[in-house]
């Protein structure tokens, strides 16, 4: 709390009362970031809520204009850096389509293979940090523990930690690494019963139950109305998961259950993501089990390097083109596409129109954090200060992505 | 996929005659071209349509079309949550562009409109609280336009930039909105 300004109105007659204006943020633990947000308090009643937002606005739309198709990955990772490989995969699902292709099977199982893994990274920062915000600190070492171990996984297979930019137009980067397969079982087998441990560390929790339940309720019709998506959709009982209802990739031959509670309060919220990061453990067994051998990437030496690097050593026109995708990129056909996944945070859009040029003409992002942070004017019911702040952190709004 | 499509026109046509071009269905999306006057009445009959009910609104995109006239678009992506169909609806818009605002079909997209006035300049007429989003208040220029340098304008804090100035734009005080 940076900087309080008073303001001085009278209120009644027996005892003076002021309104407060107070400053949160932008450099607050408990603002996930760097968000302000401009609060009028009537004692600790938060009267009205004005979010400030763009200290980490990086222009990404505007970059990405000036950019290749292939370059743009990297910043689509900057975008939610808790988890990079469902930004990858929304920007190749929306390339693809303008290109009218489509990775080959082995390609999109890792692709969602990497999608879900960022999801329970995802959903284990936020249901770690919430309980943190509100004073009980155990959750979240625990909850980086696990990350932990899937950082580790995504480092064995892109090399990064964070920022995997893993996916290209037409596949992915690499294939998997051998004793990958090893290496992610023993996760799948340890998970679930942590997920148990952080449920029974907070379910009987009377403090985090005081402090969650009947919080920040949010009904369906005001949900949809403030734009609201993914498991803050669902946490007021609306039965919407693009992976099922909008089937990309390999989601259709998958089986899992799309998770819903209906009294849309932070600890529904809560509860949602525990009970989907369950759900995409059994993703990832699923990918495991039904992945195919196969190519990792599409044989289109016009728009992806070749599967066999041994034909750029040995042919003339397999050097050019290879040197022409690096230097120039790939030509992609005048049109427009809007493709939506579904985000750990909701539902992640690009909008892309085409000119027929190796960059985009304009790409905009939906950004799920961007839309849901806004529903803080519409939650009616967190009059208090400190319930606010449980609002906040269940909402999940990452400030990379609100900002682009 | 074609039975929707059909409905969709149908309907429209039925509601707004030629005002309201169709322009195809490309990549899971019903494309529809409106001028500005109708958007509100287009949007709001969409949403509340017993047959269609394009409850949600995903997103409102900003595009300027420099050197093309007119110039500017907003673009609205629609989403009907019980058919799980989606609609695009393009609006071109000259220059000034100014164009009603749907803050009263959904309060979704006041943060919307807030960007693409942020990013292109583009008026929300009827917008309750149409600031920049952001960039901060006293920046000069919209920076998504073609005509905007990509390492924005030189001066003391920015010497990479590139020479000249922004653009005036008296018109930029949002109080004289109507």
């Amino acid at each position: 709390m940076t900087e309080v300004t008073e303001l001085t109105r009278p209120q009644g007659e027996a005892i003076d009362t002021k309104e407060v204006l107070l400053n949160l943020g932008p450099q607050h633990p408990s603002t996930h970031g760097v968000l302000r947000l401009v609060l009028e308090l009537d004692g600790e009643y938060v009267s009205r809520v004005d979010p400030h937002i763009g200290y980490l606005h990086r222009g990404t739309e505007k970059l990405a204009e000036s950019f290749t198709y292939t370059q743009i990955f990297p910043l689509t990772d900057r975008l939610d850096y808790v988890c990079p490989p469902s930004n990858n995969l929304a920007f190749a699902l929306a390339v693809e389509k303008l290109l009218g292709i489509e990775a080959p099977i082995r390609a999109q199982y890792i692709r969602v293979l990497m999608a879900e893994l960022a999801r329970i990274s995802g959903h284990l920062l936020i249901t770690g940090a919430l309980p943190m915000d509100l004073g009980a600190m155990t959750a979240l070492l625990y909850a980086m523990r696990e990350r932990e171990m899937i950082m580790d996984l995504l480092e064995m297979v892109s090399g990064a930690r964070m920022h995997t930019s893993f996916c290209r137009v037409g596949g992915v980067r690499e294939d998997l690494p051998d004793g990958f397969f090893s290496k992610i079982r023993e996760f799948c087998d340890i998970f679930p019963n942590r997920i148990r441990d952080y449920e029974r560390l907070l379910e009987n929790n009377r403090v985090f139950l005081k402090r969650t339940q009947g919080i920040g309720v949010i009904s369906a019709e005001d949900g949809i109305d403030l734009g609201l998506s993914g498991p803050n959709l669902r946490a007021s009982g609306v039965d919407w998961d693009i992976r099922r209802d909008e089937p990309y990739e390999i989601y259709d031959r998958l089986d899992f259950k799309v998770i819903t509670r209906d009294e849309g309060d932070c600890y529904a919220r809560w509860q949602c993501r525990v009970e989907e990061m369950r759900e995409s453990v059994r993703i990832i067994e699923q990918c495991l089990d039904q992945m195919p051998e196969g190519p990792f990437q599409i044989d289109m030496p016009t728009i992806a390097f070749p599967v066999d690097k041994e034909r750029v050593h040995c042919s003339m026109e397999a050097l050019i083109q290879h040197f022409d995708l690096s230097a120039y990129g790939f030509n992609v056909p005048k049109g427009e596409v809007y493709s939506a996944i579904e985000a750990p945070k909701g539902e992640l859009g690009f909008y892309i129109i085409s000119d027929g040029s190796p960059k985009p003409f304009r790409m905009k992002v939906r950004a799920p954090s961007f839309v849901n942070l806004q529903a803080l004017f519409g939650v009616t019911n967190a009059h208090y200060l400190a319930d606010m702040i449980a609002v906040l952190g269940s909402l999940d709004p990452v400030m990379a992505e609100v900002d682009k | 996929m074609s039975a929707e499509t059909s409905l969709i026109r149908t309907l429209i046509t039925e509601r707004f005659g030629g005002a309201i071009e169709e322009l195809g269905f490309s990549h899971g999306v019903h494309a529809f071209a409106s001028p500005p006057d109708k958007i509100v009445e287009l949007c709001r009959y969409l949403k509340e349509h017993p047959a269609l009910r394009f409850d949600f609104l995903s997103d409102i995109c900003g595009v300027d079309h420099h050197p093309e006239a007119p110039r500017y678009e907003a673009v609205y992506h629609l989403y009907s949550l019980p058919n799980k169909w989606r609609v695009r609806i393009k609006c071109r818009l000259g220059d000034p562009p100014r164009v009603p605002s749907v803050t009263g079909v959904w309060r979704t997209a006041n943060w919307h409109e807030r960007e693409a006035w942020d990013m292109y300049g583009i008026r929300f007429e009827g917008h309750p609280d149409l600031r920049r989003i952001y960039m901060w208040e006293g920046f000069e220029g919209f920076p998504q336009r073609k005509d905007f340098p990509l390492r924005g304008y030189k001066d003391e804090l920015n010497p990479f930039g590139a020479e000249g100035t922004p653009p005036t734009q008296p018109d930029l005080a949002t109080k004289d909105i109507p």
